[in-house]
């Protein structure tokens, strides 16, 4: 048998025969999948820190609402004239966060980041199946990201709807100040992003199935790998659907349809619109909206099931498990829209249906939660920085999920609908989560991107700080939404019944500065340690994935000749009977005489003939067939 | 250097399949957002009963499902040529299949001239109505991609391009071509089952 096989243009791909390439082809119009992700996760990482600073902005609103701060006019202006923030703009402020933070950071920054850099690294793959389109994908990318900051700079200021961009806010230009130009450049960029997003994800699924290298099949793929593959198909079939209804709403507002829109009057005047239904609105957004959670915290189950197993020096507990427990939130993720419009004055009994097909999502969440755990215990742990983003990535997604149980059914949601428990249950289930989700993956795979390694003990000072500064933030809100305060509220003193809250929100704030000053440990860490970071080896955290077998410095089409074949699955680490306790894809199994198994031939009888004869030479165990 | 896998031939069909594949799921994902506005008028619909189109869609519309058809057979039998080396042919018939995508166009337009001429407005308080127009629309901007694909493989084979990358450049304008048909058939028959 072949040990090579060479996919995608590698021919045209190796080491002695690569491109001429200048600076402009190979830092800004890159079609390389390595550079590409790093043009992701720079820009998902800046947008993270451009969307951490407008949510401590609004949390100084929140924490002293009745207090001037004179520095707060120096940087933003007439929005805080006095030195106190205008609450249109605290509005702006709490939409463009969530839109950044959902869209730009998690959903390109993580995705856009590893689905580049691993799909064809761990398939064994030269490039994606269109590096052109993979290359427009990223500047979609980046000229949505440059639209949404440029709102800051239009005189009306920036969209102001919430993330969700509901009509008529979003419909009406006059309705509010973020309702005009701010407003009409998020629909731009947005409908931008959508097509970045669509564009790369169809050359992730293409790439998934048409370029995997020789014996890489379906069930020999790494679960991130997996993740990927399902987050763009989710991608693919929900994308789509915004825009629809960013379509209709465009019409809405600049042609004076009625899709959305009835009966509204506006700083006194009568809108001729009739006749809209702004529900059909929320229904398409949600039913791209939470097909979204999932492509946002996929992508990081993914990464933390390969980092946990890697780092615990054991193989992935329930391999098939965890690949259905994916399958099956795919497909839920469809099914479920209604429970985040229980108010709406749905039918009763379609809340019901809707309520039951939420709950169901708990099972394979939770079957995936367990397995990791079942991964953990009883592993030679090695609390890397990475390992550590990856248990707290566990930790969030098992108390952010334990509130999906009361938001998702029906009774209780109707109480707690627009609270800050919702706040808290989606800050940590989704949002929390897939940052630490992402930040394991970039310490984890730093070395691969860089050729560098991170610094270990700054690692550990950002993980603690953001990870309990996380808790502190958001797990107090919890109480908060229990006692009915809503979100998105400018000043907790204006309402007797919110006043309590004031001090608590003073102690999310400071938890909300330390955490995020924790994060100039990382972006310290991160770019200095591209120049100045020790070496790194080939295979640094002893893994089994294919990416670890390319050469440290980064060659067009990854490998310098022959790209590996693959013989097994990721996870054999710590192998009864092998000498190392990782044994790579790429090691076929008869140089593993003394640790291969019955079920490592898949039925192959002359491989087990041939394992027994071995065994009896070499007085071991006969295996059965 | 020692490639021992594929020959660059089996490289550049495993990438012509791979491109083929993008274009399926891009196909998809155009259908999805048709299958949204379905699942929108549908929902919209329902919500009371001044809603619904409340018309009979023009008859044009059957007019320019023929020719959408027709274009569909023509582009198929251009692709025929294209595989047998036909250029003269190949390039008649999409001229033809460019004509009648273009005779499409004309035709969706003067079915919107057969609304407005029974007021029946795309602004309008009965936006299952203005939905008609949303349906069309979509569908003409995909057909205006549609008829750039086609003249892009006019060009092919005028200059003309190898075999094989006329052929393969053929083979993806057919299948976008007739999905395009398809999509038309399917909005044409979903409106008419709630007119």
């Amino acid at each position: 048998m072949s040990s090579t096989v060479i996919s995608h243009g590698a021919a045209h791909h190796d080491a002695d025969n690569h491109h001429h390439e200048t600076f402009l082809t190979k830092y800004i119009f890159s079609q390389d999948h390595k550079m590409i992700a790093k043009q992701f996760l720079i820009t998902g990482i800046v947008m993270a820190v451009f969307a951490m600073v407008l949510s401590i902005l609004f949390r100084i609103q929140l924490a002293w609402p009745d207090k001037d701060f004179p520095i707060l006019e120096v940087f933003l202006g007439k929005w805080a004239e006095g030195g106190r923030m205008k609450p249109e703009f605290f509005l702006s402020l709490v939409t463009i966060h969530g839109t950044m933070m959902v869209f730009f950071v998690l959903t390109a920054g993580l995705s856009g980041t590893f689905s580049n850099l691993l799909i064809p690294y761990q398939l064994g793959a030269r490039d994606m199946a269109s590096p052109l389109m993979n290359m427009i994908s990223y500047w979609l990318f980046f000229t949505a990201c440059v639209l949404m900051v440029s709102s800051f700079f239009v005189e009306s200021g920036p969209a102001s709807a919430g993330w969700t961009i509901y009509p008529p806010l979003s419909a009406v230009p006059t309705a509010i100040a973020g309702s005009g130009l701010g407003m009409t450049l998020w629909l731009i960029s947005m409908t931008l992003f959508i097509a970045s997003q669509v564009v790369g994800g169809v050359n992730y699924i293409s790439t998934v199935l048409n370029l995997r290298t020789k014996g890489m099949d379906l069930w020999k793929m790494p679960l991130t790998i997996w993740a990927f593959f399902l987050t763009a198909i989710v991608g693919l079939l929900s994308f789509p659907v915004l825009v629809s209804a960013v379509v209709l709403l465009f019409f809405d507002r600049s042609v004076g349809t009625s899709f959305y829109l009835s009966d509204l009057v506006v700083q006194g005047q009568i809108l001729p619109n009739e006749g809209g239904s702004p529900i059909l609105f929320q229904h398409l957004f949600w039913f791209l909206g939470h097909p979204e959670v999932y492509i946002v915290v996929m992508p990081a189950l993914g990464l933390t099931s390969e980092v946990i197993s890697t780092n615990s020096r054991k193989p992935i507990f329930g391999y098939h498990a965890m690949v259905y427990s994916l399958v099956g939130i795919s497909v839920l993720s469809f099914i479920v829209w209604g429970h985040h419009m229980f108010v709406t004055g749905m039918n009763p009994f379609l809340g019901g249906v809707f309520m039951i097909t939420t709950l169901i999502i708990a099972v394979p969440s939770a079957v995936k939660a367990f397995n990791y755990i079942a991964t953990l215990w009883r592993g030679n742990i090695r609390f890397t920085p990475a390992m550590m983003f990856a248990i707290g990535m566990v930790s969030f997604f098992v108390s952010g999920g334990l509130t999906g149980l009361y938001l998702g059914n029906a009774a209780l949601d109707i109480n707690l609908h627009d609270t800050y428990f919702v706040v808290a249950h989606f800050h940590l289930v989704m949002g929390s989560a897939s940052i630490f989700g992402m930040l394991c993956g970039v310490y984890h795979w730093y070395p691969k991107m860089f050729g560098r390694m991170m610094d270990t003990k700054l690692g550990y000072l950002h993980f603690w700080l953001t990870f309990l500064g996380a808790y502190l933030v958001f797990f107090p809100m919890h109480f908060m939404g229990i006692d009915g305060v809503p979100r998105r509220y400018y000043s907790f003193t204006a309402f007797p019944f919110m006043e309590k809250w004031v001090s608590v929100n003073l102690l999310i704030t400071w938890a909300a500065i330390i955490a995020g000053l924790a994060q100039v440990a990382f972006l310290w860490n991160f770019f200095s340690s591209i120049w100045k970071g020790k070496k790194a080896p080939q295979n640094p955290w002893g893994s089994n994935t294919l990416e670890w077998t390319t050469p440290v410095e980064h060659i067009h089409g990854n490998w310098p000749g022959e790209i590996p074949t693959v013989y097994r699955w990721p996870y054999d680490y710590s192998k009864p009977g092998h000498d190392t306790d990782f044994i790579p894809q790429n090691v076929p199994h008869s140089e593993t005489m003394s640790s291969n198994l019955a079920h490592d031939f898949e039925g192959n009888e002359e491989a087990v003939r041939i394992q027994n004869e071995w065994n009896k030479a070499n007085n071991r165990e006969i295996i059965e067939e | 250097m020692e490639n021992t896998g594929y020959s660059i031939e089996e490289e550049l069909i495993q990438s012509r399949k791979a491109k083929k594949f993008n274009l399926w799921l891009g196909m998809i994902g155009m259908f999805m957002m048709f299958a949204a506005l379905s699942s929108g008028f549908i929902v919209y619909t329902a919500s009371g009963v001044d809603k619904g189109i409340k018309t009979i869609l023009p008859s044009i519309f059957i007019w320019s499902t023929i020719v959408i058809v027709v274009s569909s057979i023509t582009l198929h039998f251009a692709f025929q040529a294209a595989k047998a080396e036909k250029l003269a042919r190949q390039k008649l018939l999409l001229i033809i299949t460019i004509a009648l995508g273009v005779t499409f166009f004309v035709l969706q337009n003067d079915a919107w001239g057969v609304l407005i001429s029974r007021e029946i407005y795309f602004i309008n308080s009965n936006a299952s109505q203005s939905f008609i127009y949303i349906f069309t629309g979509l569908h003409l901007a995909h057909i205006i991609a549609g008829l750039i694909v086609l003249v892009r493989c006019f060009i092919g084979a005028a200059k003309p391009l190898p075999f094989q990358d006329n052929q393969f450049r053929m083979n993806l304008a057919v299948i976008f071509w007739h999905f395009l048909d398809l999509l038309w058939i399917y909005i044409y028959v979903f409106l008419l089952l709630n007119q």
